[in-house]
């Protein structure tokens, strides 16, 4: 089965919100509200349980001839943002119930029916993407279209994407695609553009990469995401250890305070 | 509020080549709405850089659990660990009094434990769901397996032994509490402490940066408040006492530890709301019975019995205090987003 794959262009990005107005329609999330956060453009601050697409507006200095309408106004970096679709998914090793699986895509996908809302997923995700509904009780974030996928129809917001910035399709046609526009896009004179694409951690890569101008970091985009299965053979050591401890102290505890 | 928050979209054809149309139209709309004057700087104060990240928001979503699991943290802690004290009073036969005690309150909090969590979740039937699959690879289901196994095994072992007193077992039932009393004193180890492995499996670097500690501390911690809440019962017990003394000597040496050791990512253990609570948790836990214990061998009988009762209710604040400081660190330490981008030592200078 072919992995599916989101390729998210940021310097194809207008900053339109299509692709959260689409998520939102297609998945039936709740609205977020219309306040803003004060930073720019953006009322939606960040992904959580009703944001499955977060577009980003960073704000830079003039720059004449890039982003804004006018050469007098700064210009614009726009990316929008989404769940990772980690190779190695932190929420997903960490579900206790099952609920969150491995699509026959290659996405992460919550179980409404399954989630018991445990919240352990949420600290488990490197990328600060999965959150509980605190009113609902169960954790939810993107679900990479999964029925719209089986249906052979592309994503909700790829498909509104109007400048397609936000591609979709096989990872590995993504991958390349993303690095022959980089080439272009550095040819053309634009040498701090970069491919976000962590495969170098121990997350072992996403299915949603990114090309950003600039450092990743200022998109909020971790430069060494970490599956926390990673700690557990430190954790479980000492767990024995301590299991051990306390059945050897109380004994010693028990026996020395006979013979005193 | 069970309902499923969406909807599957099996309507006929026409229906889902309506929904398509509108895709369609959000697409138009949004190419005739990009275009839009820029809004002036005037008035921003925070803004998108690399070191600060994306308007300084955090990276990582904060845990979103409510007070009953550092409670949890606590009674099962305390239970598991008053079940190992009940199986080694009863197999060495020093003190049964002692060990009926320490039964009853494994059995206590093997009850108020699965409460708690279910409490947590907001629906008993969604806490059945933890049974649907075993994962070696969550921590949060095998401690949800090993909490049942311990629940029922200490339940079990309690009511045969209260049994035993009351009128007498035949022997298949006698073979059946010394069962129960030894499964439920192995999984009570384990209930004490996977919940540092649970808490140091996670993206949250003063929880991750702690894993190999985290395990030891919570059983240390749990050990102290089960040995502290018996000795507050009335039991004047050298076994609880030295108990109490090498639990407050390994508590100290985890907050020298952390306070020693230079990791940006241990902060929000030593400044702040947070680090106030992690201090205080510590001292109660740590360095106070201890010494109150040392003082406790030179002094004069009923001083002495003084003296460890202040040093138990001590440790068992200090222990609760402990796992609400922990919890509170977490929150404070997912909005470090300098830290998440640089690494340790640079979001250090940064901040210098
Ligand atoms: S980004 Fe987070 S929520 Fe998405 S798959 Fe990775 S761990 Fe799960």
């Amino acid at each position: 089965m072919t992995v599916t794959a989101f390729l998210t262009d940021s310097t194809l990005c207008i900053g339109c919100k299509a692709c959260e107005v689409a998520c939102k329609e297609w998945n039936q999330v709740p609205g977020d509200g219309f306040i803003w956060s004060g930073n720019s453009y953006d009322n939606t601050g960040a992904l959580g349980h009703s944001t499955w697409r977060h577009v980003k507006f960073v704000e830079n200095g003039v720059t004449p001839g890039l982003g804004g309408n006018s050469p007098e106004a700064f210009s614009w970096g726009f990316s929008s943002d989404v769940c990772k679709h980690c190779e190695n998914a932190g929420c997903l090793e960490a579900c206790p119930t099952g609920a969150i699986v491995r699509t026959e895509f290659g996405g992460v996908f919550v179980q409404p029916d399954v989630c018991n809302g445990c919240g352990y997923c949420v600290v488990a995700c490197p990328f600060g993407v999965i959150e509980k509904d605190e009113q609902d009780g169960r954790a939810f974030k993107c679900t990479f279209c999964y029925d719209r996928q089986r249906d052979g129809l592309h994503p909700a917001c790829a498909s509104v994407c109007p400048t397609e910035s936000i591609k979709f399709g096989n990872l590995d046609d993504l991958r390349a695609e993303a690095h022959g526009r980089i080439e272009k896009l550095k040819s053309m004179g634009f040498d701090d553009v970069q491919l976000y694409d962590p495969v170098d951690s121990s997350v072992a890569g996403t299915h949603a990469i990114f090309i950003v101008r600039g450092d990743p970091g200022t998109y909020n985009m971790p430069p060494k995401p970490e599956v926390p299965t990673i700690y557990l053979r430190k954790g479980w050591t000492s767990a024995a250890i301590a299991s051990g401890l306390m059945l050897a102290a109380t004994l010693f505890a028990f026996l020395g305070g006979r013979r005193a | 509020m069970s309902e499923p928050r969406q909807q599957k979209s099996d309507g006929p054809t026409n229906l889902s080549d309506l929904r398509e149309a509108r895709l369609e139209e959000i697409r138009q709309h949004a190419q005739r709405a990009a275009l839009q004057p820029a809004p002036k700087l005037d008035g921003l104060t925070l803004h998108a850089s690399p070191e600060t990240g994306y308007y300084e928001m955090p990276i990582l979503k904060k845990p979103q659990w409510k007070s009953e699991i550092p409670l949890y943290f606590f009674c099962g802690g305390t239970a598991g660990a008053s079940a190992v004290i009940a199986a080694i009073a009863g197999i060495t036969g020093s003190d049964e009094r002692l060990a009926r005690d320490a039964r009853a309150l494994a059995a206590i909090g093997g009850i108020v434990s699965p409460a708690l969590l279910i409490a947590d979740l907001g629906m008993p039937s969604r806490f059945l769901n933890m049974f649907r699959v075993f994962k070696f690879q969550s921590p949060m289901s095998v401690g949800s397996w090993t909490l049942m196994a311990f629940s029922s095994n200490t339940a079990a072992a309690a009511f045969l032994s209260t049994w035993q007193q009351r009128f007498s077992l035949a022997k298949p039932f006698r073979i059946l509490q010394t069962a129960a009393q030894l499964i439920s004193a192995l999984t009570g180890a384990v209930v004490s402490s996977y919940t540092g492995v649970l808490v140091g499996a996670t993206a949250i670097p003063v929880w991750n940066q702690n894993a190999a500690i985290l395990p030891l501390h919570f059983a240390a911690s749990g050990m102290a408040a089960a040995g502290g809440l018996l000795e507050l019962r009335g039991h004047n017990s050298p076994a609880l006492n030295a108990i109490g003394l090498i639990t407050s000597l390994g508590e100290s040496a985890v907050g020298v530890s952390i306070e020693l050791r230079k990791n940006h990512a241990l902060k929000p253990l030593k400044s702040g709301s947070s680090g106030w609570l992690t201090r205080i948790g510590g001292f109660f836990s740590g360095p106070l019975p201890l010494i109150l214990r040392l003082l406790s061998f030179g002094a004069a009988s009923n001083r002495k019995k003084k003296l460890r009762k202040i040093a138990a209710a001590s440790a068992v604040a200090g222990s609760l205090a402990t796992r609400f400081a922990w919890t509170h660190a977490g929150s404070v330490s997912a909005k470090d987003t300098p830290l998440l981008l640089h690494g340790a030592s640079n979001a250090l200078a940064q901040k210098h």
